[in-house]
């Protein structure tokens, strides 16, 4: 394998608290060298990153790959390209497939598949009940031994406070997160959007910021009852962000992350019963989106997550509240939240690096998230500044579902590289 | 550009102007029902699907009986029984109709939205007849010419909208029709069945039924379901009745005689007690009446008819 020099770029490394012009070389996977006037190896790999920002490689701990199951809409292969070309150099997959990811063999087999198509990296997140079934626990050791990086009944809470405080303190063994989609399913029940003066209007039945904040205020008592992880998935109301403020400020152990999705749109996109901004949870108010902003830059929100989820083109074209949730988010990340956090001036771009690489590597324990020497050769290139049309039939991804087709959105990824391999390059498609 | 445009979705995206156009338009059609030979040829040689996924009398045949007096060609579509309960989406369905190469589809549907999509998808001329808990146009039209006839004008009228505003499509159309032509409309009922910020589409909230007896002029009473009360949004239809019910006492304390409208089917001595229904202020059937007549101007406005509508219900060519 060749080694890579990336030349003239803006070295953005939150970890090390470093900005600036700098060249990064790579070789045999790791990062070799980082400075000024780095002159490269025998046979070396020259990407001319002037104008560009440098980073290590996003990373998204919240993804939806479908395989197995449901690969016509998705499989790790086409998920894994997705992330490459969206910045993703490692992504968590999330264990709602068919069957459910609850045994080390499911485990091993997302990982192999990973291997092969040998693009962003793909972590699987085990589940935390056999089935997703809210009943019994997943064997978290063996998800672990196979590869596993977190547990998570996504897609679902888990209902029982019982299972989440034995999930909470059984994680402790193995030092693994325990991810919670907020939810209580007595007050969500027969949702399909926020309820609120638009759900009113449209006719659509809400569901409350409620049934989110009284789980994440469980999950955090929880927390300090078992000293376990609990990692909060997709946060969307300002009452959660308050919660998990509060939580932080007694040093609970606490983390959350938060859509482009639910930090650029509001309720109001649900107008004409439009189902790409069908989500759970679903798309809130704009005081919401305003907290989950300031939540990102103050930290109380530690990441950037998109709740990458496709579906077929044609589950989404039919009734708002006969349609699926969820909508695509690997090849968008980047751009929305340039364009709707940076350039407002909310988040500086190694504010956005950090919540969108170094802070999901060490929320979830993994490698990367760094360009310190030694470090894996994970780096993403991006133009910060290109503002590009999203063209859903020009995604990697084999879904189109999107609100934002159509938009023009700020940053794009050039060229993503993944163990000191060029995965993806724009140039050359 | 016709009058209402392709589709009739909602009174929410409707002016007061069209709004008032529909109700002008019904009154000459009134009187062609009252013939002995109750058809004129406005709609001579129009295809009407009648397309209902959820069961429906009163609404389904005042539909048919219009385009029928329109001299339309109609056919009624039933969920049960038809390719929709064999799993056909929404939009095969669609598509299945207007390659048959129809003019227009009245629709009845489950889920908000669903006229909505069905308009954007087909070329025909869509008509809602009901989508879930959004609106229910032609209830609210006929209800605001119900009222007009009574009341001469809509503008200035107090009228309170009574019952489960949550779940109701009916009163959502007739919040927007009432306050477009300048009425003032409350709404009452428990607050576990009133939506979230209503107060926001222009409507007063009053908590108590005894205040909307004493504040309107009209009380427009809603159907409660029974579903109701399985789904734990009240204790009981009995207690329901106790506090909620319209009833002869409470409406004789009213400072003046109350004109009442009911979209039907009515739960008699639930929402509205039997000598309320069947007394004399009350406009119930003639709510019905007006029905045929509101969907007559609706799909004679639709089908391209703008003036001459006289002419058009006098029977001559248009």
């Amino acid at each position: 394998m060749n080694p890579i020099l990336i030349r003239g770029g803006r070295v953005i490394d939150p970890s090390r608290g470093a900005d600036g012009l700098a060249d990064v070389y790579l070789a045999d996977g790791r990062v070799g060298a980082v400075g000024r006037g780095i002159v490269p190896g025998e046979g070396a790999i020259i990407v001319d990153a002037s104008n560009k920002v440098v980073a290590p490689g996003l990373i998204d701990l919240h993804v939806h790959l479908r395989e197995p199951g449901q690969e016509d809409v998705e499989t790790v292969a086409t998920g894994a390209m997705a992330a490459a070309a969206g910045g993703f150099t490692a992504v968590c997959a999330m264990p709602n497939t068919d069957p459910v990811t609850d045994n080390q063999a499911a485990v091993g087999f997302i990982v192999s598949q990973a291997q092969k198509a040998a693009k962003a990296r793909v972590y699987p997140i085990g589940a935390i009940s056999l089935g997703q079934q809210g009943e019994q626990l997943a064997e978290f050791g063996e998800l672990v031994g196979a590869g596993a990086v977190a547990v998570s009944d996504d897609g679902k809470p888990v209902v029982s406070s019982q299972l989440m405080r034995t999930a909470l303190e059984y994680a402790r063994t193995f030092g693994i997160p325990v991810a919670d989609h907020c939810e209580d399913p007595t007050l969500a029940a027969g949702g399909a959007m926020h309820e609120g003066l638009v759900s009113t209007r449209l006719g659509l039945k809400g569901v409350p910021a409620a049934a989110e904040e009284i789980m994440v205020a469980r999950d955090i008592i929880l927390a300090e009852l078992t000293g376990g992880h609990v990692h909060l998935c997709h946060m969307s109301t300002r009452g959660s962000v308050e919660l998990i403020r509060r939580a932080k400020e007694k040093g609970l152990r606490v983390t959350a992350e938060a859509t482009p999705h639910h930090f650029s749109l509001t309720h109001a996109r649900c107008e004409d019963y439009d189902t790409n901004a069908k989500m759970n949870p679903p798309l809130r108010e704009p005081e919401d989106v305003e907290a989950i902003r300031r939540a990102l830059k103050d930290g109380t929100i530690d990441v950037v997550a998109s709740d990458h989820a496709p579906h077929h083109y044609d589950a989404k074209e039919r009734e708002f509240d006969l349609a699926p949730n969820g909508i695509l988010g690997l090849e968008t990340a980047l751009g929305v939240a340039i364009r709707d956090l940076v350039v407002p001036g909310v988040l500086t771009l190694a504010e956005l690096v950090d919540r969108m690489s170094t802070a999901p590597a060490r929320v979830f324990h993994l490698p990367g998230g760094t360009l310190a020497v030694g470090a894996p050769a994970d780096v993403v290139v991006f133009d910060p500044a290109e503002k590009w049309v999203v063209r859903p039939e020009a995604f990697y991804s084999k879904s189109r579902n999107t609100p934002y087709g159509g938009e023009t959105l700020t940053g794009r990824t050039e060229v993503t590289i993944v163990r000191g391999r060029v995965v993806f390059d724009r140039t050359r498609g | 550009m016709p009058a209402l445009g392709k589709d009739l979705i909602g009174l929410e995206t409707l002016t007061a102007d069209q709004i008032r156009l529909i109700l002008d338009t019904a009154e000459p059609f009134k009187e062609v029902s009252e013939r002995a030979i109750k058809k004129v040829p406005a709609l001579r040689g129009k295809t009407i699907v009648n397309l209902f996924f959820e069961a429906s009398t009163r609404t389904r045949i005042s539909f048919e009986f219009a385009e029928k007096r329109l001299s339309a060609d109609t056919v009624n579509v039933a969920s049960a029984g038809s390719s929709v309960s064999k799993g056909e989406t929404l939009v095969d369905t669609a598509r299945n109709l207007e390659a048959m190469r129809i003019d227009m589809v009245v629709i009845r549907h489950g889920s908000s939205g669903a006229a909505q999509f069905l308009g954007e998808r087909i070329a025909s001329n869509v008509i809602n007849a009901g989508d879930g808990k959004h609106e229910h146009p032609t209830q609210g039209l006929l209800d605001l010419l119900t009222l007009r006839d009574r009341f001469g004008s809509i503008a200035g009228l107090k009228v309170a909208i009574c019952g489960d505003i949550l779940h109701s499509r009916v009163a959502r159309s007739n919040i927007w029709g009432l306050t477009k032509l300048g009425a003032e409309v409350a709404v009452c009922g428990p607050p576990s069945l009133l939506p979230r910020h209503v107060e926001e589409l222009g409507v007063t909230v009053l908590p108590r039924i005894e205040d909307a007896i004493a504040w309107a002029d009209a009380l427009n009473i809603l159907r409660l379901q029974l579903e109701r009360m399985q789904a734990g949004f009240i204790p009981s239809l009995r207690e329901y009745n106790r506090v909620f019910g319209v009833t002869r006492d409470r409406l004789a304390r009213a400072p003046k005689d109350l004109v009442i409208l009911h979209p039907g089917p009515m739960n008699r001595g639930v929402e509205i007690d039997s000598d309320v229904a069947d007394g004399p202020f009350s406009v119930i059937l003639p709510q019905v009446t007006n029905g045929v007549a509101v969907r007559m101007a609706v799909l004679y406005l639709l089908a391209g008819g703008t003036t001459a509508v006289s002419a058009a219900a006098r029977g001559e060519a248009t």
